[in-house]
C-alpha cells in the first residue's frame, strides 16, 4: 500500500479509477501514515471516521468522472470547514468551529474529494517557518532540526511526508511557494481572484489568495482545476469561465520568451541558489525558450511595501477576535475594555501582535500618509513593472527562496531576517499575479531548492506548462528518507 | 403670509449671538436586505433572528454590495439636486466596541457616492437654501443594551449592518427652527423617494448636531461641539438651545468652548462631554480590500432620475398654479405624499380651493386626534370629494357639512346618503325660505320695528331664528338675500 501512497496524486487517481485501489483502503492508509508521523506536527485536527465514511460512501457508489475520485485531502487549518474545528493555528480560534464550508474546500469536495484533517499553520499564517503556531512547530521531513517553511509548513510537510496525496495552502507573500522550495514539492499561488477567498480567515485581504501544493505540475493543474473558480460571495473574485487546466498541459514550450530579472540577484545570497538558477536558465534554454534579460526596477521596495500593506490588512481584519461572539475570551476584565486587553493579549501569539502593532501604526492618523498611502503607491510601481516586462516576455524565472530550509529556531529571535526569507514571493502577491515554485535541485547538505516561475495575470495554464516541461528534464527527484516513525 | 424677519439670536450679557449648526442625519436606507449581505432589515423582530454571518464578523465572511441600496443613495443624493459620482470607496472606520462586529464599520471617507447639493426650506421670513456637503453609504451597528442586567451587557446584532445614509449639511442653519424645517424637509424628500421611512421612534432617522455661537456679525465660525446620535426634531432643538446657551455663557466668562463631542441627556435637558478633542479616536480609515471601488454608469444614473417621481418643491409650484393654492396651503398639502395623492384625488373631482381647505381643517384635525396617517383615513378621496361638491352647490351648509363629516367618520357612509337619510339637505328653496322667513317676522313685530328704526344689528337675530327653525338646514345666503327684501318692504 504505501508504495501506492508514495505516488502523485495523478498516478493515484489512476489506480481508484482502474480499482486497484479502493477510496477505502487508500483512506486507511493515509490514516495509517498519519498516525505514525506524529513527530513531525502536522496536523491539528484529524478527521479520519468522517474520512471514512465518505471514502465508503464513493465506493458503494464510486463516481470516476470527477476530478478527485475518492480522495482524501488534509487541507490547511486557514480554510473554514463545515462542523470540523478551524484554529489558523492560534489560541484565538482554538474552540472554534465554522456552521460553513469555504468556497475552495466545498469545490474540492464537490470535485469527489473529502477531508482528511486539518493542518498545521504559522499563526494567521504569518510567518515563514511554522514556528508562530499555537499548536508548536512543524518538522520538515527533509530533517528532523528543519522548519518546514510557512505559513502553509502543515501543508508542506504532511505532503512531502506522504499523509495527503496532495493539498492547498494560502498565499499573502510566499505561503504556498516558500514551504514548496523548502520540501521538494510544487505550490501554485494563483492569480488574484482566481480562487474564492471566501471562507478562509483573512490575514490580508488584497494579498491573500488560495492554491495547490502537490508533488508535481500535473497534480497541480489537477488541483487547481478542481479549487478554482468565481464566487460571487466574494467582490474580488473574477468572473471567468472555468479552464482545464490539467487536460492542457503541453510540454512544448519553444519559442516562448523567459525573462530573467536582474534584480533578483541579491547580496549575499548563496552560491547554490546562483547555481540553481543557472541550472533552470539552461533547462529552458535547452527546450527551446528564449531567455531575456529585464528589469523589474522597483523590487527592492517590494518587502517594506509589504510589510505595511500586509499589517495594516490584518490590524484590520483581526480586530473581529475579540472575544465577543465566539473563539477564546478571557476570563478575566472587570469591563469591556479590560476583556479586550486580556482576550486578545492571551489569545494571540507575539508574531501576530507584532504585526497588530505595525498595521495600527501604519495607518495611524500622522503616519497614513508616510507609509500607507505610499506603499500603496509603490505597490503600483511593482505591478507596474511586471506590466511592463509582460509585454514582451511569457513567464520569468527566478530563485523561490535566497536559501534552503534552516534550523528550527535559527530565526525566531530576528524577525527581519526571517522576512528576508519571503524577498522573491512577495513581489508577486503585490501585484496579483500568478507564481510556481517547483522543485529544482539540492544544496550541498541535500537539502531541496525550488525555482519559480510568474506568469501574467490568468496565465496559469502557460507557467504550468512550462513547469511540466521543465519537470520533464530537470533531472532531480526529491528523495525523503523516512526517519520519522 | 406676511414675511417676518428673522431673529433667532442668544442674548449674553453683553453681546448678541448667533447660532451656527450643521447637521450629520442617519438616515437608514428602505432596502428589504442589509447593505453588505442578504439578511432582513424588518423592524421589531427578536434580538438576533435577522443576522447573517456576515453580520456578525465570523472568520472568513466577506461583505458584497447590496445593489438596491447603492440605487437608494443614488436616488436620495439626486432628489437633493447633488452631483452623483461615478467613482465611490469604501473604507474602513476601526475602533472597538461589542455591538461592533468586525470591529470596524464599512463607511466612505475619502470618495463618498453623492457630493454637494441643497435643499430649500420655506421659513416665514422667506426661502432659504441648506447647502449639502456630501451623502455617503454605511453599516449601521448593533445595538448594546445595557439595562437588562445589573452586571452583563446585551448585544443585539440585528440593526447590524443595516444601510444608512449618512446626509451632511454645510453649517448653514441659524436656528431651532430652520433645524425642524430641514428635517422635516429631508424626510419628506425620501419618503417622496421611497429610501428612508423616516421613522424617528424607530431610530430611522437621527441626527449628530454640530453647534457654535458666534458674534452677531462675525465673519469667523466659533469652536464647535459635536451633539451625538439625537433621534427627535423636539431634542434637537433643546439640545440646541442648551448648547448655544452654554457657549455662550463660557464665552461671556472669558472661558475657551473646547472642541468635544457631547451627549445630550433628554432627562436633565442638558448636554454634557462624552469625549474630548484630544481623546477622539484614530479611525484610522483606509480603503476596505474586501470591496472594488464602485463604479456607477452614467446611464444608470440617468435612469433613475428619469424614474424620480415628483418632489415636493417641484410639486408645490405646480399646486399654487394648477390648483390656485396660496404658498402657505400648497407648502401643507405637499409635505407628505400620501397627503399630496389624497388631496389631488379630491381636487380632481370637487372644488380644488375648498377641498385643500377642507382637508387641512376638519380632515387634519379627525387624523390627528386618531392618530392615523391620511392612508388610513376612513373617509375615501372620493367620499370626500363629494362632500365638499354638496357644501360649494349649496345643498349642505358647512355648519351641516361638520355634522356629516362626523357621521361619515363613524359610518363610511357616503355624504349623500347620510344628508338624505338624516334630511339635512339645505333649504334653498325660495318659497319655502320665505314662508319661514314670515313666520318669525310675524312672530317679532316689536324687533322689525326696531330694526326698521335704525337697529340693525337685529339682523343677525332674525337669521339665528331663522337656522332654528329651519334646524340649521336654511341656505344661509339666501337667506339674507330674502331677509333683507322682507325687512325692506
Amino acid at each position: 500500500m504505501s508504495d501506492i501512497i508514495n505516488q502523485s496524486l495523478n498516478q493515484i487517481i489512476k489506480r481508484v479509477k482502474t480499482k486497484e485501489i479502493s477510496s477505502t483502503d487508500l483512506t486507511k492508509a493515509y490514516i495509517k501514515n498519519i498516525e505514525g508521523a506524529k513527530k513531525l506536527n502536522t496536523f491539528v485536527t484529524t478527521t479520519f471516521d468522517q474520512a471514512l465514511d465518505k471514502a465508503k460512501q464513493f465506493d458503494n457508489k464510486p463516481n470516476f468522472d470527477q476530478l478527485l475520485p475518492g480522495i482524501p485531502l488534509a487541507v490547511k487549518d486557514l480554510f473554514c470547514t463545515e462542523n470540523v474545528k478551524t484554529t489558523a493555528g492560534s489560541n484565538i480560534l482554538n474552540n472554534f468551529v465554522p456552521s460553513y464550508e469555504s468556497t475552495v474546500t466545498k469545490n474540492l469536495w464537490d470535485n469527489g474529494s473529502f477531508l482528511l484533517g486539518k493542518l498545521n499553520c504559522d499563526e494567521f499564517a504569518m510567518g515563514s517557518s511554522n514556528e508562530t503556531s499555537y499548536f508548536g512547530n512543524v518538522i520538515n521531513p527533509v530533517g528532523d532540526q528543519l522548519v518546514p517553511g510557512g505559513s502553509s509548513g502543515g501543508s508542506s510537510s504532511a505532503l512531502a511526508a506522504d499523509l495527503t496525496p496532495a493539498t492547498i495552502g494560502t498565499d499573502t507573500g510566499g505561503s504556498i511557494r516558500q514551504p514548496a522550495s523548502f520540501t521538494g514539492t510544487v505550490g501554485l499561488k494563483p492569480t488574484y481572484g482566481l480562487c474564492s477567498r471566501w471562507g478562509i480567515v483573512a490575514f490580508a485581504s488584497s494579498l491573500d489568495q488560495a492554491g495547490p501544493m502537490t508533488k508535481d505540475i500535473t497534480d497541480c493543474a489537477i488541483m487547481l482545476e478542481a479549487m478554482s473558480g468565481f464566487d460571487e460571495k466574494d467582490s474580488t473574485s473574477i468572473n471567468k469561465k472555468k479552464e482545464n487546466y490539467s487536460k492542457n498541459l503541453k510540454d512544448n514550450i519553444k519559442g516562448l520568451k523567459i525573462g530573467i530579472p536582474k534584480e533578483y540577484r541579491v547580496d549575499n545570497m548563496p552560491k547554490e541558489i546562483d547555481e540553481l538558477w543557472e541550472k533552470g536558465k539552461k533547462i529552458l534554454k535547452d527546450l527551446g525558450a528564449e531567455l531575456i534579460d529585464i528589469s523589474l526596477p522597483h523590487t527592492k521596495y517590494a518587502l517594506p511595501t509589504y510589510y505595511i500593506v500586509a499589517p495594516a490588512e490584518a490590524s484590520s481584519n483581526l480586530a473581529r477576535y475579540d472575544g465577543v461572539r465566539y473563539g477564546y475570551r478571557s476570563k478575566q476584565g472587570k469591563d469591556l475594555i479590560e476583556m479586550y486587553e486580556k482576550t486578545r493579549s492571551e489569545g494571540f501569539g507575539d508574531e501576530v501582535k507584532r504585526r497588530i502593532l505595525i498595521g495600527t501604526y501604519v495607518l495611524s492618523s500622522g503616519y497614513y500618509d508616510a507609509y500607507y498611502l505610499k506603499a500603496q503607491k509603490v505597490r503600483q510601481l511593482i505591478k507596474k513593472d511586471f506590466d511592463d516586462s509582460f509585454k514582451k516576455i511569457d513567464g520569468i524565472l527566478t530563485p523561490s527562496t535566497p536559501s534552503s530550509a534552516f534550523k528550527i529556531g535559527e530565526k525566531t529571535n530576528d524577525p527581519v531576517s526571517m522576512y528576508l526569507n519571503d524577498i522573491f514571493t512577495v513581489p508577486v502577491n503585490l501585484a496579483g499575479l500568478p507564481a510556481l515554485s517547483m522543485p529544482a535541485g539540492a544544496d550541498k547538505q541535500g537539502y531541496p531548492l525550488g525555482l519559480q516561475l510568474i506568469g501574467k495575470a490568468l496565465d496559469e495554464q502557460k507557467i504550468l506548462n512550462i513547469g511540466y516541461a521543465f519537470e520533464k528534464n530537470c533531472g532531480f527527484k526529491n528523495e525523503i528518507k523516512k526517519w520519522w516513525s | 403670509m406676511s414675511k417676518e424677519k428673522f431673529d433667532y439670536f442668544i442674548k449674553g450679557e453683553k453681546d448678541k449671538y448667533e447660532v451656527v449648526i450643521g447637521l450629520e442625519v442617519h438616515a437608514q436606507v428602505l432596502s428589504k436586505s442589509k447593505l453588505f449581505s442578504g439578511s432582513s432589515t424588518k423592524f421589531g423582530a427578536d434580538p438576533n433572528n435577522q443576522v447573517s454571518l456576515i453580520d456578525s464578523a465570523f472568520p472568513g465572511m466577506l461583505p458584497v454590495i447590496n445593489e438596491e441600496c447603492v440605487k437608494q443613495a443614488v436616488r436620495t443624493g439626486l432628489g437633493l439636486n447633488a452631483k452623483i459620482n461615478n467613482y465611490s470607496v469604501f473604507d474602513r472606520k476601526n475602533y472597538f466596541y461589542a455591538d461592533l462586529p468586525q470591529g470596524y464599520q464599512i463607511s466612505q471617507y475619502k470618495n463618498p457616492i453623492v457630493g454637494e447639493g441643497k435643499v430649500l426650506l420655506d421659513m416665514p421670513y422667506g426661502s432659504k437654501v441648506i447647502g449639502i456637503e456630501r451623502l455617503h453609504l454605511e453599516q449601521d451597528a448593533g445595538k448594546s443594551i445595557h439595562d437588562m442586567d445589573p452586571s452583563n451587557t446585551y448585544v443585539d446584532l440585528n440593526r447590524s449592518g443595516i444601510a444608512l445614509m449618512e446626509i451632511v449639511s454645510k453649517p448653514d442653519l441659524r436656528s431651532p427652527d430652520e433645524v425642524n424645517a430641514y428635517i422635516k424637509k429631508l424626510r419628506s424628500i425620501m419618503r417622496y423617494l421611497g429610501t428612508c421611512d423616516g421613522n424617528m421612534q424607530e431610530g430611522s432617522l437621527r441626527a449628530d448636531v454640530n453647534v457654535s455661537v458666534r458674534k452677531e456679525g462675525d465673519k469667523n465660525f466659533g469652536t464647535r461641539c459635536e451633539i451625538k446620535n439625537v433621534n427627535s426634531i423636539k431634542f434637537m432643538q433643546m439640545a440646541i438651545e442648551y448648547e448655544a446657551a452654554r457657549q455662550v455663557e463660557l464665552i461671556e466668562n472669558g472661558k475657551e468652548i473646547d472642541q468635544e463631542t457631547r451627549l445630550f441627556d433628554t432627562k436633565k435637558n442638558e448636554t454634557r462631554s462624552m469625549r474630548s478633542k484630544e481623546d477622539a479616536h484614530d479611525y484610522r480609515y483606509f480603503p476596505d480590500p474586501d470591496l472594488l471601488p464602485l463604479k456607477l454608469e452614467q446611464q444608470l444614473i440617468d435612469d433613475l432620475k428619469k424614474s424620480l417621481p415628483e418632489l415636493p418643491d417641484k410639486k408645490k409650484e405646480r399646486f399654487i398654479k394648477e390648483y390656485g393654492l396660496n404658498a402657505y396651503e400648497a407648502n401643507v398639502l405637499v409635505s407628505e405624499k400620501d397627503i399630496s395623492d389624497y388631496y389631488e384625488e379630491v381636487a380632481k373631482l370637487s372644488d380644488k380651493k375648498l377641498a385643500a381647505t377642507w382637508m387641512m381643517g376638519d380632515l387634519f384635525a379627525m387624523l390627528n386626534d386618531r392618530g392615523l396617517d391620511i392612508s388610513k383615513s376612513p373617509i375615501s378621496t372620493k367620499h370626500f370629494a363629494e362632500l365638499v361638491q354638496s357644501i360649494k352647490s349649496g345643498e349642505i351648509s358647512g355648519r351641516i357639512a361638520k355634522e356629516v363629516f362626523e357621521i361619515m367618520v363613524e359610518s363610511g357612509d357616503n355624504p349623500k346618503k347620510i344628508i338624505e337619510s338624516k334630511g339635512m339637505k339645505q333649504q334653498s328653496d325660495p318659497k319655502e325660505l320665505e314662508k319661514i322667513i314670515n313666520e318669525i317676522l310675524s312672530k317679532n313685530k316689536d324687533k322689525v320695528d326696531q330694526y326698521k328704526a335704525g337697529k340693525e344689528k337685529l339682523f343677525g337675530f332674525f337669521v339665528g331664528q331663522v337656522m332654528k327653525l329651519s334646524g340649521g338646514k336654511a341656505n344661509p345666503q339666501l337667506t339674507n338675500e330674502i331677509l333683507k327684501k322682507l325687512l325692506k318692504g
